[in-house]
Order: structure tokens, then C-alpha cells, then sequence
């Protein structure tokens, strides 16, 4: 779990967190949407510590980060998985080399064993035959899934995910969507997503933080997303006509 | 101001560089990747350019000396000064910041520009030193660059002043003996050590440090090749200064 408490941050004069407050809980996928300028990569990136704050305090299973030593600091890190936007895949890399790198970096495991490890988490993404292509050789698709092999090959307690969509067709879309909620479940992994993707939050928010000029402006899932009168919220997700469609009859439905 | 603020950010980056080592048995491969790169890599424009400029320099000391009263043997040793005490050290270090220079901020600029960098803070590692360290251990190989390129570029000289006609071979070997010091090759080393330093870390300091995309990465290599060369020109002044007045 990670529980964010008053989050400020400032570049400059412009204050771009003014004092987030939530919980990211275990076992679930939490999704922070919001239009762009909102502020969600900055929260994102305080949160995985790339960014410092000025106030405000983030936990992670009760450990508040900025009061941690710096190896304390480290440990949490060798904990999170990331899946960045655009992938970062090491170029120089071959795609099993790549998943291979957090238990070279971080476990004493011997060779065999990683690779064992390795086999496992590519097969876990349906990567079985891509062991020694190099990322520039993969699709946007495929990249995503060597993103996500690598960021849970060492068992993480915390994952994050920046627009794990962006790029993708809509039916990989899914596919990514679905492996992501599918991991969280089966390793009880905390699992942050950035997203601008409404099928996404629609199939996997099953919490929802919605942020609007660097606040939390409402907080749900995706059962509640539909029944909120908030009408900031509702401008936003239901900004098409076919989702104001399709909320209409989901309202009309449960009625 | 800018200028002040980088300075300290470069000598801050060189301190980060040495805390919280990379694994060794990753830093090892890292470290055999770059020698490849930096050091293998560029052997062969190294020896190509320091054969002809050699060649050059006799051929330019030699239709410079006209005077019957100058023994021909000073060909050899004009040639072996200044290919010892500059060209070798000196303007192959501009060569190379072009070369390796380029080639470490455009490297590390990518990662930057495709957060492959922020993928390596994510996970707690020290992207300074998994990136700019063994880039630097690497370089200390350098002077092996650089002897190969003194004994070229006099090799060179040798080539086109025998078989340019300007002097007999025997003539230009006793040149090249001739005064010989031994600390004019100490001092052509030391001079390579510091040029090193400044080859591995003045690039990387552009390279991590540049903000954008792609194109910037293209200008931030331009900005690297012109800082190095002016840090190594300003260094050597007084390195000479210091070392040979």
C-alpha cells in the first residue's frame, strides 16, 4: 500500500502539486487520470522518488521515503517495478538481457537461474520466441510486454505504469490492460497506473484518482465513475459522445 | 551564472560518479564494452591521421629549412618534437573529443531523451557511475592511443622524407635521437592522463545533463565537442606552463 499525504511540489513559482492526499492500495489497479497539465507525470515521478518535494509525505507500507536512509531508500527502490511510456528498453540490449537486469543488478542468483526466471516472466507476457531480438527489432506492443516482463521479473511489491497504452492499437491496448490487472491480482502487487486511456479506466480502474490543476478532484472506481455527478469528472471521461452513449445506458440499466 | 552553475554541476556529477559502485560483475562487462567502443573503436582513425599529419609535418619542416648551413637531421627531430610534445597528445585529444566525444554525449543523451536513464534511477541504481565510470576506467587506456600515434606520425614523417627526397634515411634517424629527453614523453603522458579525464566526463556532463529530444541531442553533442576541445586547449597551456617552463 501507499499512502500519499498533502503533496506539494513546485517548479519555480508554479506550484504543479498543490497538496494530493490518497491511498494506492495493494492488489489493486489505481489509476491517476487527468487532462494533460494536471499534473499526473510530476505526482507519478514523486512518488517512484525521481522528483523531489517540498512538502507533504509519501509511505510505502507504513515506511514514510523521505525520512529513510539512503540504503533504506534503495531497498524500496530495488521493490518497484516501472513500465515507462515509452518502454526505455535498454537499446544496447538484446530483450532477454533486458528482463535479465534487475536480478543481475540486485539478487546473487547464478546464470541458469536467471534465465530460468527470465524464460518464465517472458512466457508469463507471451514473449516465448523473442529471447534475443534487440527492442529496436520489436513492435510498440512487444516492447510494452518486455517493459512489464522486466519490471516484475524481480517480484516487486509496487508497480508503476506511465501511459502503458500510449501508441498502441486498440486491441493490444487491451491486451496490455488485461496482463497488467492479471499480474497485480495473481502477485498482490500495488500497482499505479498514468493514464489518459478511458477504455482503461472503464475495464481496470478499480481505483480511479482524478487530478485537475494539481489537485485530487474526485476519487472512485470504476463502478462509482459511472454514477458520479461530479461534472468535472463527467466532462472529461464522458468527453465523447459515444462514452456519454454508453453511460447513459449503463445509468438506464441499473436503474 | 550559467557558466558557474554548470561548473558545479560537473564537478558534482564527477563526485556522484564514485558513490554507490555499480555490481562489479556488471560494471566488468561495462568497462570491456567501452574499451571496445572508445579504445578499439578508434585505433584505426587514430593511426590513418597521425601517418599523414606525420608525413605533413616533415614535409612542411623540410621545405621550410633551405638554408645549406642546417644539417638535414633536423627533419627527424623537428618532426619528433612536435609530434610528441603536440600533435600525438594534444590535437589528437580534439580528434578524439570529435570521435569519443561525440559518441558519449550522443550515447547517453539518448538515454536521457528515452528515460532509460530515469529507468535506472527508478530501480535505485547509480546511473552516474553505471554510465560515466566505466566510460572513465576505459579511457585510462588513452596513452595507448596516443603511443601508437607518436610512433606513427614519426613513421609517417620517415615515409615521406625518404621517399619524398628530402633527406636520407640514416639522416632522419639520427634526427630523431638527436637530443632525445625522456621527460618530454613523461610530460606528453601526463598531458594524455588529463585529457582523458576530461575526454570520459565532459561529454558524459552534456550527455546526461541535456534536456529534450532529439534534436537536442544532436546540439548538445556539438556543445560537447566544443567545450572539450576548449578544456583541453586551456589545460594544456598550463600543463606546458607548469611542466616545461
Amino acid at each position: 500500500m501507499i499512502e500519499v499525504s498533502n503533496l506539494h511540489k513546485s517548479f519555480g513559482d508554479v506550484e504543479v502539486l498543490k497538496g494530493i492526499s490518497t491511498t494506492f492500495e495493494k492488489g489493486k489497479t489505481n489509476l491517476i487520470i487527468g487532462q494533460s497539465g494536471s499534473g499526473k507525470t510530476v505526482f507519478l515521478k514523486c512518488l517512484l522518488g525521481l522528483f523531489n518535494y517540498e512538502k507533504g509525505s509519501i509511505a510505502y507500507d507504513g515506511k514514510i521515503f523521505a525520512k529513510l536512509t539512503e540504503d533504506e531508500k534503495r531497498n524500496i527502490r530495488a521493490e518497484i517495478g516501472m513500465v515507462f511510456q515509452g518502454s526505455a528498453l535498454f537499446d544496447s540490449m538484446t530483450i532477454a538481457e533486458n528482463v535479465m537486469f534487475p536480478l543481475k543488478m540486485f539478487t546473487k542468483q547464478s546464470k541458469s537461474e536467471m534465465e530460468d526466471r527470465v524464460n518464465f516472466v517472458l512466457k508469463r507476457v507471451n514473449l516465448e520466441t523473442a529471447h534475443n531480438k534487440m527492442p529496436s527489432e520489436a513492435s510498440g506492443g512487444m516492447q510494452k510486454r518486455v517493459a512489464i516482463a522486466r519490471a516484475i521479473v524481480n517480484n516487486p511489491k509496487y508497480l508503476f505504469c506511465d501511459e502503458p497504452n500510449s501508441g498502441l492499437d486498440p486491441k493490444t491496448a487491451i491486451v496490455i490492460d488485461n496482463l497488467i490487472q492479471e499480474i497485480t491480482d495473481e502477485y498482490q502487487i500495488t500497482t499505479v497506473i498514468n493514464s489518459h486511456d478511458m477504455n482503461s479506466v472503464m475495464e481496470i480502474g478499480e481505483k480511479i484518482v482524478f487530478l485537475r490543476n494539481g489537485l485530487k478532484a474526485w476519487e472512485g472506481s470504476n463502478k462509482t465513475i459511472f454514477k458520479t455527478d461530479n461534472e468535472v469528472v463527467t466532462d472529461f471521461v464522458y468527453s465523447s459522445n459515444l462514452f456519454k452513449k454508453v453511460r447513459k445506458m449503463y445509468i438506464e440499466e441499473n436503474e | 551564472m550559467t557558466y558557474l552553475h554548470n561548473i558545479g554541476a560537473y564537478f558534482l556529477m564527477i563526485v556522484e560518479m564514485f558513490r554507490k559502485p555499480t555490481k562489479w560483475t556488471v560494471m566488468k562487462q561495462l568497462i570491456l564494452k567501452d574499451i571496445d567502443d572508445l579504445i578499439i573503436g578508434s585505433l584505426g582513425i587514430a593511426a590513418f591521421i597521425s601517418f599523414f599529419v606525420g608525413g605533413v609535418v616533415t614535409i612542411q619542416t623540410a621545405l621550410n629549412i633551405d638554408s645549406p648551413l642546417i644539417p638535414k637531421y633536423l627533419v627527424g627531430f623537428a618532426t619528433r618534437q612536435s609530434i610528441i610534445l603536440e600533435f600525438a597528445p594534444t590535437f589528437m585529444s580534439i580528434i578524439m573529443a570529435g570521435k569519443v566525444g561525440s559518441f558519449i554525449t550522443s550515447s547517453i543523451g539518448t538515454m536521457r531523451v528515452t528515460e532509460q536513464i530515469d529507468a535506472l534511477e527508478v530501480m535505485g541504481i547509480n546511473s552516474l557511475n553505471y554510465l560515466v565510470f566505466p566510460k572513465f576506467i576505459a579511457l585510462l587506456l588513452y596513452p595507448f592511443i596516443i603511443s601508437i600515434a607518436m610512433f606513427l606520425g614519426i613513421l609517417g614523417g620517415m615515409a615521406a622524407c625518404v621517399y619524398g627526397g628530402f633527406s636520407s634515411l640514416e639522416d632522419y634517424i639520427v634526427g630523431i635521437q638527436t637530443d632525445f629527453e625522456t621527460f618530454h614523453v613523461i610530460y606528453a603522458f601526463i598531458k594524455t592522463f588529463v585529457f582523458a579525464f576530461i575526454l570520459a566526463t565532459v561529454p558524459s556532463f552534456h550527455g546526461y545533463f541535456m534536456k529534450g529530444g532529439a534534436l537536442e541531442v544532436g546540439k548538445a553533442s556539438t556543445t560537447s565537442f566544443v567545450w572539450t576541445s576548449v578544456v583541453i586547449i586551456i589545460l594544456n597551456y598550463f600543463l606546458t606552463q607548469m611542466l616545461l617552463s
